[in-house]
């Protein structure tokens, strides 16, 4: 093998053109591969992010008022609807909330550990909700309480209610105290009321999935208040196991026979926990299926590439075959002499395309917050392309292993 | 001789199906591929008011101060408190001016067995219709005298009108919404601006259209909350909607019609002399700091182009100029193979220049074929947009008259800039070497 590599090297010196194109190629495929890949897992890592909730057995629906109540009267309807739905049979619980983990946007806030702090140490998504919170979303407690009935108080449109009390996820509880004694502890919602952690749950999605929330993933907190929102408020409900269409069927009509002055849209008013996922990480589904395909088609025409030339030059050199063959050269000695051709052009395609590759990433950090390329993704894609460029090679090198000596002595 | 040199190329092309089929391919996929992304990068980007987009500006006010700008490379916030929009609204300073924030506006039907439904509205002063070419079919916005009485006067939209009276003139007519009767001043021609360029900072820039406008001060009196985005640096001082309009929290879009050059940089000045007036009475506590942008600089400032959209432009274009180094390498192989033939018409006395005629020709064939194929993909591809982007953005990416033709252009455009260099090689071949090596 290694006693070919210098006469194959002049040969290429006489092909410098076509050996320089496969290269380029090869390097250039490289380069998109390698951070198409690499985009493909970041996305499906969005995807399987847990949300540390009952999905399976959850509905929201989105509640519009039709006339403007007062805070009081709005507040009645809610608990109203509440005892309506909670004697649902198909309803293992539920509770009125501002928003909805995964929603895609919501409210959230910065958070510090003393009330003239200027530099929040988190920001937190923040959820309302009574004392069935927790046992409606299937949110694990793991230190403290829940809270108590009495704690809770209705809140309306821009008003300031400052619960004295929360419940805050251990990742926000790690985030403000990393010596793990967040329980009893105060903190303050950027103004001077505090409000003292009361309970520590395991797993809750934030509202918002985009870049910014994700240096704060999984800081959520909770307020004992009910929304009584004079705009609108969400409905979350947890279907008995099984019973997830029964309830969609009936929630939204016992609403409507409780009070028909509210506005459920036909068209994703009502959403179960597959069409919120679909919803927030369409773009990431979308963008992990593009790329793949751009992945596919193109390695699919790089390795055409590489058939189309490797034909071309063996066809060129049918009458050098058949003299080397005649010479005594095996059909295993012609074969591996194309297999060597071509690694060596696609070991300088890869080196050219691994620097591609990393260039290609670091503009894109730069441009579009993307992470840096994992080393991983960069030999994954050569392997590929080595690879690719062996089997792609392989139809051709046999058909020239069958060249007949014969061939030798024929004139063109 | 064109239409010889395209037989010849036909001909020689018939001669490498394979060959031939695998260039078509390459440039197919790869025009396609770059065709499909531009195409939802051209809706995503588009100017949404070409004939005015240079003269609506936004402008920005830093009432939060540094602490928060360190955190946005020293951008003011990008809405307005009600405090400033309330006091650039008082100073009139630009020829038109609205501030303006989307709001949860119920229709209540007169037929009681009907539900009540919500439609996507906003509220504004009767500036806006006028500085934003709103199309009237019956009407047209209310009177600054009415903006000012804070009266109970609605501008509906064409499909509103069509739902509710049946297309029929309904100016001057009421409406109930949330529970109170309005008057309809105005109906709208279909208008629907693709992005939403004046509220791009509220939910998704590619909504569905707007259905109701109302004026901005009787939404304030009857405390009508945002629909939008609320923002605060600090929790309000004051309690309820008196307290909450004089925090500093933002929340509504401000939109000025500066028409020249000049009244912009004069507007700009405005707003540094507003900021600097407020810094002496006290309420901010840091130089003035604020910014005016036009219509495609603040969509751009937004990044209302989703990254989605450029990064897979970006690949598409990559993937292209494989294609194409694919196509220089075929190209190459097929008419290198032709060195005799080349020969043998050199000798015959064609010059260079027909010989590159020819292979131009045949190269020009072979990208008239990767159209073809690629429009066909193209097709394909925007049908399948709706798979990879939001479908809010997806259905605005269409297979027009404009793209076909760019389609076609850039297939034949890239495949003829690639046969240059084999084109060139071909004209290089000596043709005594070739006829006496045979």
């Amino acid at each position: 093998m290694m006693l070919q590599i210098k006469p194959i090297l002049s040969a290429l010196r006489r092909h410098k053109a076509g050996a320089l194109l496969i290269g380029l190629q090869i390097a250039l495929t490289l380069a998109i591969v390698c951070n198409a890949l690499f985009i493909i897992q970041q996305r499906v890592a969005h995807l399987s992010a847990p949300s540390g909730i009952d999905e399976a057995n959850l509905l929201v629906i989105q509640n519009d008022w039709a006339n403007k109540w007062t805070t009081q009267e709005t507040d009645v309807q809610v608990r109203t609807d509440l005892v309506a739905l909670r004697q649902l049979p198909g309803v293992h619980d539920a509770v009125a909330s501002n928003a909805y983990p995964m929603r895609g946007s919501g409210w959230d806030q910065f958070i510090t550990l003393t009330p003239d702090q200027t530099t929040p140490t988190g920001d937190a998504s923040v959820y309302l909700g009574d004392e069935h919170f927790l046992d409606t979303l299937g949110v694990r407690l793991v230190a403290g309480r829940n809270f108590r009935p009495d704690e809770v108080h209705p809140i309306g449109n821009r008003e300031n209610v400052m619960s004295p009390v929360t419940i805050v996820t251990k990742t926000l509880a790690d985030k403000l105290f990393p010596d793990g004694e967040a329980l009893g502890k105060s903190i303050y919602a950027m103004t001077s009321t505090p409000t003292v952690i009361v309970g520590i749950v395991d797993v809750l999605q934030t509202q918002s999935l985009a870049n910014w929330q994700m240096k704060h993933a999984y800081e959520s907190l909770i307020w004992p208040l009910r929304a009584a929102s004079g705009t609108g408020i969400y409905y979350i409900l947890r279907a008995k196991p099984g019973q997830l269409a029964a309830v969609r069927k009936e929630a939204v009509k016992t609403l409507y026979a409780q009070n028909r002055m509210r506005i459920i849209n036909n068209d994703g008013g009502v959403l179960d926990y597959t069409q919120i996922r679909q919803r927030a990480y369409d773009s990431d589904y979308g963008m992990a299926i593009l790329m793949g395909i751009v992945c596919a088609v193109l390695l699919a025409i790089t390795a055409a590439g590489i058939v189309g030339l490797t034909s071309f030059w063996v066809s060129q050199r049918r009458k050098q075959i058949g003299v080397r063959r005649a010479l005594g050269a095996t059909r295993g000695d012609i074969l591996g002499y194309f297999m060597t051709e071509n690694l060596l052009i696609s070991l300088g395609g890869v080196l050219l395309g691994v620097v591609l590759a990393i260039a290609m990433n670091l503009w894109l950090v730069t441009r579009f917050e993307m992470h840096r390329l994992s080393m991983f993704y960069v030999l994954a894609g050569v392997l590929l392309l080595l690879l690719l460029g062996q089997g792609a090679v392989l139809a051709p090198a046999i058909r020239a292993s069958k060249v007949s000596p014969v061939e030798a002595t024929r004139s063109v | 001789m064109f239409a010889y040199y395209f037989q010849l190329g036909l001909r020689s092309l018939r001669k490498n199906p394979v060959l031939t089929a695998l260039m078509v391919m390459a440039i197919g996929f790869g025009v396609a591929a770059s065709m499909t992304t531009y195409s939802v990068f051209r809706a995503t980007s588009n100017n949404p008011i070409p004939q005015k987009s240079s003269q609506l500006f936004v402008p920005q006010i830093d009432n939060w101060g540094p602490e928060d700008a360190a955190t946005t490379m020293g951008e003011p916030p990008p809405a307005m408190s009600y405090t400033d929009a309330i006091g650039l609204m008082r100073d009139h300073k630009a020829k038109r001016q609205t501030i303006l924030y989307p709001v949860g506006v119920s229709l209540i039907p007169a037929d009681a067995n009907l539900l009540p439904i919500s439609e996507r509205s906003y509220a504004v002063y009767g500036d806006a219709f006028p500085m934003f070419d709103v199309p009237f079919l019956y009407g047209g916005g209310w009177t600054t005298a009415e903006d000012d009485a804070h009266a109970a006067v609605v501008v509906i939209s064409k499909a509103f009108n069509d739902k509710l009276f049946h297309g029929a003139n309904s100016v001057g007519r009421e409406v109930n919404l949330d529970g109170r009767n309005y008057r309809i001043t105005g109906v709208m021609d279909d208008w629907n601006p693709q992005p939403l360029f004046f509220d791009v900072v509220n939910s998704s820039a590619f909504p569905d259209p707007v259905q109701l406008f109302i004026p901005f001060t009787r939404a304030i009196e009857l405390k009508v909350a945002t629909n939008g985005n609320n923002n605060c640096n600090k929790s309000p001082a004051n309690d309820g909607w008196e307290g909450y309009l004089q925090s500093e929290c933002v929340w509504l879009g401000y939109w000025a019609e500066l028409p020249t050059e000049t009244d912009a940089k004069a507007y700009l000045q405005y707003l540094h002399a507003y900021s600097a007036e407020q810094q002496r009475a006290g309420r901010f506590h840091w130089a003035p700091n604020e910014r005016l942008r036009n219509v495609m600089d603040w969509l751009d400032n937004r990044k209302v182009v989703p990254p989605e959209s450029k990064i897979s432009l970006l690949v598409a274009m990559g993937f292209l100029v494989i294609c194409l180094v694919n196509t220089v390498g075929l190209l190459l192989a097929k008419f290198m193979r032709r060195a005799s033939e080349i020969g043998v018409r050199r000798a015959l006395g064609a010059s260079r220049k027909d010989i590159y005629a020819q292979f131009l020709i045949e190269a020009a064939a072979v990208g008239l074929a990767g159209g073809l194929l690629g429009l066909l993909l193209t097709g394909v591809g925007v049908f399948g947009v709706s798979l990879v982007f939001d479908p809010r953005i997806a259905r605005l990416a269409t297979l027009d008259v404009s793209l076909v033709l760019l389609t076609f252009a850039v297939a034949i455009l890239a495949t003829v800039l690639a046969a240059f260099y084999p084109t060139w090689r071909a004209a290089q071949v000596q043709p005594a070497w070739q006829l006496k090596s045979n």
